[in-house]
């Protein structure tokens, strides 16, 4: 039986209490008896042979202890490791940390200083000398693929070319009474977590024990022994404190590598901190599609078919997932439609630019914009109300569950009581009536609605489907239950928080299932000393994975408390019942152990049943069956100035189904936070290139997060639909707001402008870009 | 190297330095007061926010020299025995998650505060635009200040804000 006491309450963070008062072990503040600082020399060249690198003067610079380039490191760097190569045939080029021949992007690693402090390893940086020939640098992706392009790799531009169809999509656009057909363009992002990365690795003999900003703890162990050859169990990984990660920090960097090796080589410990220019140029970027899309409908709005042509920038190289990135959004085009026919193709196009990888959402924010986008392309075609057309399309609650056109089953939603939710907060009728009156009177500030009826899939992943598309690891977590003798407990976990809160869920959790007090659970993560299993944070994984794994460990140790609880109450473990925190005796409630005095008798272990091992503790690996899917209706009232194209935020509601909430205050953060994110894309960042390769978003004062000033506040509410999937019914939050509030926002301007003409404005819709496509539609 | 005299958190550091050590440098690396982290380089994020003297400062865009003789409050002294109204707040709104930006957030919201004690929503917002967060979408930080700040003409109020309106 399960009493939720704590599941579903708004507890405040556990894990507060030492960010408040700057208590924090980031990596940057980790210090070690005679450790080094590290800097890295990277290109400021986007395409270049390399002829020469002179490291000599920099040896010899005050301070400095080594300096080291390429060649020094060639015999035994190794590449860095992708672990998706998504077909058989993929082009996957070698990716040395440091490079050695030829350098493909502008922040790619030629040289590093080691020095006894940041500010003398900077300043020996300028005594490098490295001699480049430069190649011409390779840009936009349709130039990439044309015959007789400059090349990025010997291999070639193109990376690899995935495809998925079902039905019959011939049949689904032959005679079509409606066919739109789109381009739109996703730009590059940068992830820009407010941590910039930082590394310490420091040797013990032929041990090593490095801290990372990381995501993935558990993953980068692994890596660091395949790529540099170090045995795994000599090999530790601590994230401590790590300030966001969004995606950016689900690698294994250069830097990691380097930090290793060069460790290795001095038998010295050594730091690397990223400044956040340094880190724009090299932290791997996000998004960067060209998305070719095509919708077949009949005339009442019932959608035919839907044909999906993708270029994906992978950058310069193939990172840990680069190349699977754009796939997660293979499953996700048709969204929460139903449709006939459906066909994807998706070709990774190489660029002598920052490497791709995921970015919050990874695939589902892009499929995402696309579908929702062109929803509202159709609706204008058929002159229908974009959320009417999406009624008459949408998987309605009672088909659950239902599999859709690219093959998930869904296993539970309910879009009607969503949007009729979303639609009551949001004043929609009231809202349009006030759009039809400024259309009416001309208006100079028009105001706009855009909708994103969104699902998404998270969880990541079932192994077996992971297997299936051809990821290197599995998709499982682990946790570990340890009670302590004094009926306290030490919750273990595999996955690796970097501000979600798994220190207060889970102990919600535990508290829940053990009826043990909140306050005396204390949750154990990132280190893979103290948590040697682990499949780490992404994918809005923690909680559909990790805390059904967490939930999995409670029950066994409640069984085998049973059995002990059983012996010293001298009756047949069929006679008792479990209340939570308490084996008792069926019939005769007196007649009981709470499971505080169960774990003193195991420790004491004086009168154990024959054969009953004195220890509580127990382990628990969970792998899904299925991804989860939250759903919701997001809906963005926009004012626009169409002198000026300045685009304000009216209104934006945004009702989330998320399944079970385990945390309200959490649940409503992660939404307040991916909300802005996704707004960010909209309205504000993009990671610029001039003509030469260069960058020209180095910087927070060139790439623009949003500020307070710039966001509104946000109306969120909730559905509950649980999951059937899993036994919390938990679906997982934190990619959610990311990916539906993009197409909300950018279809609220291009709703707003319509009537002047305006079809389309690519994101960034900044004022200049949507003044000037005002200006283009009335021409 | 420069001599230079400060009291950091009530207590009084003499040091030498490099003229060109940046203050936050200097705190986290010669003080050893690693609370006030480093998130840009540009004087954009105002993760380095620290109290120069009672003002709000972004302590990457000053130097150590500048600092001589001042008086330097960072999130670790901000705290008198309990916490600070605004740490408080920042806890019970769920203002932070992963908690890099919250030492400068809350050290510029002590300062925005102590300009204009009962701002309203928009002024919090624009106050706090030279800081920013990756986390939050900022909904709950302004409400974190709001509650600090308490309702207008209720000055103290704040310190006995209640600990069920999170739940």
């Amino acid at each position: 039986m399960t009493v939720t006491t704590e599941i579903g309450r708004a507890r405040t963070r556990k894990e507060d209490a030492r960010l408040i008062t700057g208590q924090t072990t980031w990596t940057d503040n980790i210090t070690l008896p005679g450790l080094l600082q590290v800097a890295f020399l990277r290109s400021p060249q986007a395409h270049a042979r390399i002829r020469s690198v002179d490291v000599s003067a920099a040896r010899g610079a005050p301070g400095v202890i080594a300096a080291f380039s390429g060649a020094d490191f060639a015999a035994e760097q190794g590449s860095l490791p992708c672990a998706w190569p998504v077909t058989p045939d993929i082009v996957m080029p070698a990716h040395p940390p440091m490079a050695t021949d030829e350098v493909r992007y502008v922040g790619e690693i030629v040289a590093c200083v080691v020095a006894r402090d940041r500010y003398a390893a900077a300043d020996a940086l300028e005594f490098i000398d490295v001699d480049y020939e430069p190649l011409p640098p390779v840009l936009d992706m349709e130039a990439a693929l044309a015959d007789g392009a400059p090349k990025v790799h010997e291999q070639g531009n193109k990376s690899y070319e995935w495809v998925f169809a079902n039905g019959d999509l011939d049949a689904a656009f032959r005679d079509a009474p409606v066919v739109v057909e789109r381009t739109y363009r996703q730009q590059r992002l940068i992830p820009c977590a407010m941590e910039p990365r930082a590394v310490v690795c420091a040797p013990v003999g032929d041990e090593f024990t490095m801290w990372s900003a990381t995501q993935i703890p558990h993953v980068l162990r692994v890596m660091l022994a395949v790529v540099t050859g170090v045995p795994e169990q000599n090999i530790r990984v601590i994230a401590p404190d790590v300030g966001g990660g969004f995606g950016s920090k689900l690698q294994v960097t250069a830097e990691e590598v380097l930090a290793l090796l060069i460790a290795r080589k001095l038998g010295r410990p050594v730091k690397w901190t990223e400044s956040r220019s340094e880190g724009n140029t090299a932290v791997h970027h996000g998004r960067d599609q060209i998305q070719r899309i095509k919708v077949a409908a009949d005339r009442d709005g019932r959608l035919r078919g839907l044909s999906v042509d993708l270029l994906a920038d992978m950058g310069a190289y193939l990172m840990l997932v680069t190349p699977g990135v754009p796939l997660l959004g293979a499953f996700m085009f048709n969204a929460i439609y139903k449709m006939d026919a459906y066909s994807f193709k998706c070709t990774g196009v190489f660029t002598t630019k920052t490497p791709t990888d995921a970015y919050r959402g990874a695939g589902r924010p892009e499929a995402t914009f696309a579908i929702e986008h062109a929803m509202d392309d159709l609706a204008a075609e058929l002159g229908m109300d974009p959320l009417e057309l999406r009624r008459r399309n949408w998987i309605a609650h009672a088909e659950f569950p239902y599999t859709t056109i690219s093959g998930l089953t869904y296993d539970s939603g309910n879009y009607e009581a969503a949007t009729a939710r979303a639609v009551e907060l949001f004043g929609y009728d009231d809202l349009r009536k006030e759009q039809e009156a400024r259309r009416a009177s001309g208006d100079k500030v028009q105001l706009g609605i855009g909708i994103s009826t969104y699902t998404e899939m998270c969880g990541l992943a079932p192994s077996r489907l992971l297997g299936q598309l051809a990821y290197a690891a599995g998709g499982w977590e682990h946790a570990s239950v340890r009670m302590l003798p004094t009926g306290k407990v030490e919750v273990v976990t595999g996955s690796s928080a970097h501000g979600q809160g798994h220190e207060t869920a889970w102990s919600q959790i535990v508290a829940d299932q053990l009826g043990v007090p909140f306050e005396d659970i204390r949750v154990l993560h990132g280190d893979t000393q103290v948590s040697p299993k682990g499949m780490d944070t992404y994918g809005s994984r923690s909680l559909a994975v990790g805390g059904i794994a967490l939930y999995g460990a409670c029950q066994k140790v409640i069984e085998k408390a049973k059995a002990i609880a059983a012996g010293l109450l001298e009756v047949s473990p069929e006679d008792l019942e479990w209340t939570p925190g308490r084996w008792q005796v069926r019939g005769d409630p007196d007649k009981g152990k709470t499971i505080g005095e169960i774990a003193f008798a195991t420790f004491a272990a004086h009168d154990l049943p024959e054969g009953v091992e004195p220890s509580l503790d127990c382990d628990a690996t969970y792998d899904p069956d299925t991804f989860s899917f939250p759903h919701g209706t997001h809906l963005c009232a926009v004012e626009v100035d169409t002198e000026t194209g300045q685009v304000k935020i009216r209104s934006y509601v945004a009702v989330d189904d998320v399944g079970t909430v385990v945390n309200p205050l959490i649940v409503d953060g992660q939404v307040h936070g991916g909300l802005a994110q996704g707004i960010a894309q909209a309205l504000y960042e993009e990671a610029a290139y001039d003509a030469d390769g260069n960058l020209l978003t180095t910087t927070l004062a060139d790439y623009l997060l949003p500020s307070a000033a710039d966001l509104p506040t946000f109306v969120t509410d909730r559905t509950q639909t649980p999951a059937t999937s899993n036994p919390l019914g938990v679906k997982g939050v934190g990619e959610a707001g990311t990916i539906a509030s993009t197409p909300a926002v950018v279809d609220a301007v291009i709703d707003a402008l319509r009537p002047l003409g305006v079809t389309d404005v690519q994101m960034p819709c900044t004022p200049q870009r949507v003044w000037r496509a005002i200006k283009e539609a009335k021409r | 190297m420069t001599k230079v005299s400060m009291t950091i958190d009530g207590v009084r550091y003499d040091d030498d330095v490099e003229p060109r050590m940046l203050l936050v440098h200097y705190l986290r690396e010669v003080a050893g007061r690693t609370g006030t982290p480093v998130g840009c380089d540009t004087t954009n994020c105002g993760a380095c926010t620290v109290l120069l003297d009672g003002m709000s400062v972004k302590s990457c865009s000053v130097l150590a020299v500048q600092a001589d003789g001042a008086e330097i409050t960072t999130i670790q002294g901000l705290a008198d025995g309990e916490l600070h109204p605004l740490q408080r707040a920042f806890h019970e709104e769920h203002a932070l998650q992963c908690g890099y930006c919250t030492p400068g957030m809350i050290m510029a919201a002590a300062d925005l505060l102590r300009d204009n004690p009962h701002p309203t929503e928009q002024e919090v917002r624009e106050g706090l635009e030279g800081n920013l967060c990756r986390c939050t979408g900022y909904q709950n930080i302004v409400r974190a200040v709001l509650r600090a700040a308490g309702p207008a003409g209720a000055a103290g109020q704040a310190s006995t804000a209640s600990e069920g309106a999170a739940s």
